[in-house]
């Protein structure tokens, strides 16, 4: 190799770097951003008060025992949970398991009224006031939307706005390949 | 309104990095002097109307603005002060707005401390940087504002993530962004270089005392961020091979290996190309960090809520700023020769080796980090590379490395006369082996071989570090700052060598069910089960376990781990009890209640973790000092030397 050719090595090796950066960036969205190190593990406890009654608690694990269902973490000072708000309700009736809503670091009264307002998709709903049942399960921001399999194992995550295209693709056929 | 004077301030901010970016480069081709006259004031409108956006993102927090949706997200009513603040860089909007104002001083900084260089070439320097500055600012104002308005306003905001509020981990960013930028220098330094087709003795010296201090404060920011995962995460190690941690660990090895180039392209007017290509990637790799932390390429604890438009942002910055740099190079490194020689074994082939292999481990590095990404890219789904990967390969180049500290450190310059410095070297060998040995048997006994191998050679470089200023001091020779810095920070090197071979080889886990009274035995330590109490916290019930810890019967500590259960949520979560003595770390951490009186317990023996960070600590003061040796503020431009006319008796040990 000449002299000068030897000084375009870095160059070419940023090249080849730049296509694979290109290539992961366009994979990244279809990852739902943010894999979380919990696919795939067994969910964490999840035992809170019900948002509609603080003295009822209610354990996920043991209301969902070997069925399919949806968790999405929520908030009302959470202004993309506004927009994610009627995919949820298209879910409800279409998705056919249930969704248990986590209202996240929220004043009840106000979640109550929301749900008054915009309807109400979920099966049921807690309320994790301290935050620190999101904080087992990894929720770094919400909206957030994990789905967990009949074992209790967390099958997949998604992070940002539920939409009926991201049901389509990315939870369904998790559901499809068990049957 | 003062989130509104904090967005003008940044476009105001914008067209004076750009006026600063234009002066700066067109000034010397064109041979406009008042264009370069102009770079300096471009610089200062820069940093105030930067300082102004952060002041009023600071105000928003600290006002619990949250109409503003930054703040709404990032700070609530019940955050103390300090961490409304440190909310500022808490995620990604405001820790771009802390980047650039961290770029800012740095720009100021150089500007202040280079009037006596040439004009020209300064002129340059603060034009890159300029355009570097126009780029993140275009990308905060188009991708990332942190002065958006949320309609209608929050009435409070999100918390910050509670395993978030820490002091070590608040302090954290901040320091690493001062690393990472501070890179930006010695890149802008080499970019000016490249376009003036010269590159002589006086841009090394110009160039070191940057790269010093920017590694020294890279060097600080990664060690806080170890010791807050060891301490609020309670993982029990120091380092975990995180992507993120990864793309923190590359960029200061590059920028260790520049440090030392650096020294030679000073001393001797030798590996000019290689100093310019490591000065360009260590900034490249801070950059790259960026994108793959941002970006959602790549998946970690630390990743920002990721926006694939904030990427596609980043790349084409990338490509700009690394691809432009590297093409410079392409083009004008050919032209750089230098006319020097040296033998195999003087200062400067050592100092080659040290670079070889500090590259070769930061490859190593890229390539466990970015295969992931290659497998996906290449349909062959999700590959995990952790630790079994990392820790054998990194340490193939890292322990000939850490071999030829003393060896390197003792050469001559341009002269291969070993004989002559063969003295000092074996003696601290020898006396190194025997330590080694000694504190082997004495004190661990047994475990793998890479304990003595570890312990002989951080002994060996801590103690063929002090030769030098013990030498100089016992003949009544000056010490300069350079020669102490260097001195210290491979000090550092070296407990961080003793800390992490012992505590990799020597640890002592156990995970046993104990009943009232029952001991288990931890090497020297015996950790006896003193039975559980109640206790209450401010929101939270606790089962309290004692353990009391004791060695040849004589009590050591008391541990007090709990297994909390919060009131609200009704879950537990575990607080483990540690003491730290100067030589080692007991652990205890509470697992079930296993019946009978009986409960299961995670008892732990970490030898030397805390010389990890007190070495990176000590590698950092090292730095410091050196970065502000008296030598660099001569900056009157020096002629090139004439490499033969080196001293090599008495200036040959200088760094």
């Amino acid at each position: 190799m000449s002299r000068a050719n030897r000084f375009l090595l870095p160059l070419g090796g940023f090249a080849l770097l730049v296509l694979l950066l290109v290539v992961g960036l366009k994979q990244a969205p279809d990852k739902g951003i943010i894999v979380s190190p919990l696919v795939g593990k067994p969910a964490p406890a999840l035992v809170l008060p019900t948002l509609m009654d603080p003295a009822v608690t209610l354990d996920a694990a043991q209301l969902y025992k070997g069925q399919w269902y949806l968790l999405n973490v929520w908030g009302t000072w959470c202004v993309e949970c506004r927009y994610e708000h009627p995919a949820l309700l298209e879910l409800q009736k279409t998705a056919g398991i249930p969704i248990l809503g986590m209202d996240w670091r929220d004043d009840e009264a106000t979640a109550q009224q929301w749900l008054k307002e915009l309807g109400n998709p979920y099966d049921q709903v807690v309320s994790d006031k301290e935050g620190r049942v999101a904080l087992a399960w990894g929720v770094y921001g919400a909206p957030e939307t994990y789905l967990i399999n009949p074992e209790g194992i967390i099958a997949t995550k998604r992070v940002g706005s539920m939409t009926p295209a991201i049901w389509e693709k990315q939870f369904l056929p998790l559901m499809a390949q068990r049957k | 309104m003062t989130p509104e004077i904090g967005h003008y301030a940044l476009v105001l901010a914008l067209l004076l990095a750009a006026a600063q970016a234009l002066f700066g480069l067109l000034g010397p081709v064109l041979a406009q002097q008042r264009y370069v006259q102009a770079v300096p004031f471009a610089v200062a409108g820069q940093f105030v109307f930067t300082a102004l956006a952060m002041a009023c993102l600071v105000n928003a927090l600290v006002q619990m603005d949250f109409s503003v949706r930054y703040v709404a997200e990032n700070a609530n009513s019940a955050l103390p002060l300090f961490y409304r603040v440190a909310a500022v860089w808490g995620a990604h909007e405001g820790s771009l707005l802390l980047w650039i104002l961290v770029l800012s001083v740095w720009t100021v900084a150089v500007t202040l401390r280079s009037r006596a260089l040439p004009q020209r070439f300064i002129a340059r320097v603060l034009g890159i940087m300029g355009l570097l500055s126009v780029g993140f600012l275009l990308f905060t104002l188009a991708t990332s504002n942190p002065f958006l308005r949320l309609d209608p306003a929050a009435p409070d905001g999100r918390d910050l993530n509670p395993v978030l509020q820490d002091f070590a981990l608040a302090i954290h960013p901040p320091m690493l962004y001062i690393g990472y930028v501070g890179l930006s220098v010695a890149f802008a330094f080499a970019c000016a270089a490249m376009i003036e087709g010269q590159l002589d003795q006086a841009w090394a010296r110009w160039t070191r005392p940057w790269t010093t201090l920017a590694w020294a404060f890279l060097t600080a920011g990664i060690a806080l961020g170890s010791w807050w995962a060891y301490y609020e995460l309670g993982w029990g190690g120091f380092w975990f091979w995180d992507p993120v941690e990864n793309a923190s660990f590359m960029p200061w090895l590059v920028a260790t290996a520049l440090i030392h180039s650096l020294a030679v392209t000073d001393k001797r007017g030798l590996f000019k190309s290689w100093t310019l290509l490591l000065a360009i990637s260590g900034f490249s790799l801070s950059l790259l960090g960026t994108f793959l932390v941002r970006s959602g390429v790549l998946v970690s604890v630390h990743s920002f809520a990721a926006d694939p438009a904030r990427g596609v942002f980043i790349l084409a910055f990338l490509v700009i700023v690394i691809g432009g740099a590297l093409t410079l190079y392409a083009w004008r490194a050919p032209g750089l020769r230098s006319s020097a020689g040296f033998e195999l074994t003087s200062r400067e082939s050592f100092l080659l080796f040290n670079n070889i292999l500090l590259v070769i481990a930061a490859a190593v590095i890229f390539g466990g980090t970015m295969a992931p990404m290659v497998s996906d890219a290449l349909g062959q789904g999700a590959l995990s590379v952790g630790p079994q990967y990392f820790n054998p390969t990194f340490l193939l180049p890292t322990l000939p490395l850490l071999a030829l500290v003393s060896v390197g450190m003792h050469a001559s310059w341009k002269r291969g006369n070993l004989s002559r410095t063969q003295r000092p070297v074996l003696a601290t060998l020898a006396l190194a082996v025997a330590l080694a040995l000694a504190v082997w048997m004495g004190a661990y006994g047994t475990g793998s071989l890479m304990l003595p191998v570890g312990l002989g050679l951080g002994l060996w470089i801590i103690l063929s570090s002090l030769v030098d200023p013990i030498d100089r001091l016992r003949r009544g020779l000056s010490l300069s700052a350079g020669v102490l810095g260097m001195s210290i920070a491979h000090i550092g090197l070296g407990l961080l060598t003793l800390g992490i071979a012992v505590v990799q080889t020597a640890s002592i886990e156990r995970d046993s069910a104990l009943v009232v009274g029952q001991s288990a035995q931890l090497g020297a330590y015996s950790f006896r089960f003193d039975g559980v109490e109640p206790a209450e916290g401010a929101n939270f019930n606790a089962t309290q376990a004692k353990v009391t810890v004791q060695r040849d019967g004589v009590d050591v500590a008391v541990l007090q781990p709990q297994k909390r259960t919060y009131w609200v949520q009704r879950n537990a979560m575990t607080e483990a009890a540690i003491k730290t003595q100067w030589n080692q770390d007991l652990f205890v951490a509470m697992g079930e209640d296993v019946g009978k009186g009986a409960w299961s317990l995670r008892m732990q023996v970490r030898p030397l973790i805390q010389f990890v960070w007190f070495g990176a600590i000590i590698m950092m003061l090292g730095g410091i000092i050196a970065g502000l040796d008296r030598r660099y503020r001569q900056l009157k431009p020096v002629a090139e030397q004439e490499p033969n006319t080196v001293d090599v008796a008495a200036g040959a040990r200088t760094a």
